[in-house]
């Protein structure tokens, strides 16, 4: 494709100073509207020349969506907090150390600078079939060009393929579905609040688009409650490099302990499918059991039921029932044990 | 032409038919809803000829020897009816709710009703064939009479020409209708099953070639959408006072002998009382 990728296409620019103002451009441009949060997906898109909007909003000069406060025992993230602010964020650390882990994991330190926790979310998928601009299912076609039987699909998905088999690629996502965190999205008709596992959707449901964000709507902050805070969190990002990638597989969880058995458990499993997979099955099944090695194996067995691997991605099944049963039994104790 | 179909991009750079236009939805809804006000309203304000009562106690007097119920759909018609219906209603839900902006994973709905409605249709090809008058609800060259006989009858004029035999013209030409836009959703439908994942038969997306493809999903989206105006059109006409007898029939399998001898033609629909006692329509 005999793309310049150095020179930005022709667009006009908003700096908004408000939600308000943003929404507000939002409404008046439609479709033709692009909002720009650090840029780390938006860049690829239009440099390539893939999607070509008129109108770019920029939410950068927005004050009110940067930032951490406290709110009601747990925090508020403003969607244009970058992940290095997240990740250095003392009560981030100390509270909810799994979403430092996982945001830490993003990428490489520059990116981190620049990228926005909002952004993390809310990016597209990088199925590169899709993102170099054919006419896939995801971007209104009629075929999957990774789900035929000669595609390169090392990357993609093995869980709830419906036509697409493109995976979501946040290292923040699984982490905050674990805290029960909540998306605060705003539109013109006002504010709804939305818990972040159905902040994510599957292509069953809307084959173009990731998120339930609707057209003319903006993710303005995540909600974290105390709920899970000094859990045992556990966390593990598998991916062919150790920086500046994105995950095969990853995995989040956060347990409660009574003495060796467990109470409770939120588990969520990334890389998989089109969303983050909130393993509810697997986490009803620990319940009340003993954190053992017996558990484990029996609750990652249970958690890759069904899975459909493609050609080449048959690794991500043994791959994400270790990554499970690490998650239940932990790592540290058992081998020393 | 982006109006009626939507286009993509081989990555070969060669230009393919991807969809038709959900444009064509909303038009064929609105079709649909405007023959409905169009035809309520000539219905309200018309002249059409309503039969005197005693024109057909009159009719109801010179055949005592027929039985009161006539039989007009077997439960074997009716249940495949039914069925039928139920599918393509999810069908339509399936396929253009989501598109309305009522968000759910319907693909896996899609198909299934898809193969319900296949089945009900084989079925009904069979038993319409072997077991019915086959060419009962069929239109030709034959019904021209038939046809300007009923237009006039619209008009208010008073016509003795040809009454329907077992179907009335309207449910004939339907039937037509159906039969062309339901042949051509199910086969293209089918087709398209290859290329989402069912527990019956393995993915084939290189069955045809891309540009073939887009054919094949623009002909399901064509009879997608006009079956969208053609359903409308059935269910009004179901529900309105002056045919609910009809849908009655459809319900209960029967008609009475007075609406029997006031919409049909007994020389064309033949009503026979067989010697063990029942009564049979030959249908």
């Amino acid at each position: 494709m005999a793309v310049i990728r150095d020179v930005m296409p022709a667009f006009e620019l908003f700096q908004p100073a408000s939600t308000a103002d943003a929404l507000s451009l939002l409404d008046r441009y439609g479709a033709d509207a692009w909002i720009f949060a650090g840029g780390l997906d938006s860049f690829d898109w239009l440099k390539d020349r893939i999607k070509r909007p008129r109108y770019v909003v920029d939410l950068g000069g927005i004050a009110e969506l940067k930032g951490i406060r406290e709110r009601d025992g747990g925090l508020d993230i403003g969607a244009m907090t970058t992940l290095t602010e997240v990740v250095s964020h003392p009560m981030v650390r100390d509270r909810y150390a799994i979403l430092t882990e996982a945001a830490e994991a993003a990428a490489s330190p520059q990116i981190r600078n620049q990228g926005t926790i909002g952004g993390n979310l809310s990016q597209d998928t990088r199925c590169w079939y899709y993102r170099a601009g054919w006419s896939c299912y995801r971007a209104g076609g009629n075929i999957c060009y990774a789900d035929t039987p000669d595609s390169i699909n090392r990357e993609h998905a093995i869980l709830e393929a419906d036509r697409c088999v493109a995976v979501n690629p946040s290292d923040t996502a699984p982490a905050l579905i674990v805290l029960g965190a909540s998306m605060v999205i705003r539109g013109t008709s006002g504010e709804r609040v939305v818990p972040a596992e159905n902040y994510f959707v599957g292509p069953g449901t809307d084959i173009t688009r990731m998120t339930a964000l609707q057209p003319g709507e903006l993710l303005t902050a995540i909600r974290i409650p105390g709920d899970w805070a000094g859990s045992n969190f556990y966390w593990e990002k598998v991916r062919d490099r150790q920086v500046w990638d994105f995950a095969l597989v990853s995995v989040a969880s956060a347990m409660t302990l009574s003495g060796t058995t467990i109470q409770n458990m939120r588990l969520v499993v990334n890389g998989v499918a089109a969303r983050p997979m909130r393993l509810a099955r697997v986490e009803q099944y620990v319940k009340g059991k003993p954190r053992n090695e017996a558990t484990a194996a029996a609750a990652g067995d249970l958690a890759v039921e069904g899975a459909q691997p493609l050609r080449f991605n048959a690794y991500k099944v043994p791959l994400m029932r270790n990554l499970v049963k690490r998650a239940i039994r932990g790592v540290e104790e058992w081998t020393t044990s | 032409m982006d109006y009626f179909l939507t286009w993509g991009h081989s990555p070969w750079g060669q230009q393919i038919l991807t969809h038709v236009s959900w444009n064509l939805l909303w038009a064929s809804l609105f079709a649909g809803v405007a023959f409905l006000v169009a035809h309520a309203s000539y219905m309200v304000l018309s002249a059409h000829r309503k039969r005197h009562p005693d024109e057909t106690d009159a009719m109801e007097a010179a055949r005592p020897d027929l039985p009161a119920r006539i039989p007009r759909h077997s439960a074997v018609a009716r249940a495949f009816h039914w069925v039928m219906a139920a599918s393509m209603l999810t069908l339509l839900s399936t396929a253009f709710l989501p598109i309305a902006g009522v968000k759910f994973a319907w693909v896996q709905w899609h198909w299934m009703a898809g193969l319900v409605l296949t089945t009900s249709i084989l079925f009904h090809v069979i038993h319409a064939s072997v077991w019915l008058d086959f060419w009962s609800i069929w239109v030709g060259p034959k019904d021209i009479p038939e046809l300007r006989a009923e237009i006039l009858r619209e008009l208010g004029h008073d016509v003795p020409g040809p009454k329907p035999g077992k179907y009335p013209l309207g449910n004939r030409l339907y039937h037509l209708a159906l039969v062309v836009v339901g042949l051509s959703v199910i086969a293209s439908g089918l087709t398209m099953m290859v290329r989402v994942r069912t527990p019956l038969f393995p993915r084939n997306p290189y069955l045809l070639s891309d540009s073939t493809w887009g054919v094949v999903y623009v002909s399901h989206g064509m009879a997608g959408v006009a079956l969208v105006g053609l359903v409308i059109a059935h269910v009004y006409f179901a529900v309105r006072p002056e045919k609910w007898w009809i849908t009655k029939g459809m319900i209960l399998g029967w008609i009475t002998r007075r609406q029997y001898l006031e919409h049909h033609d007994p020389q064309r629909w033949v009503v026979g009382q067989p010697s063990h006692g029942g009564t049979e329509a030959r249908s």
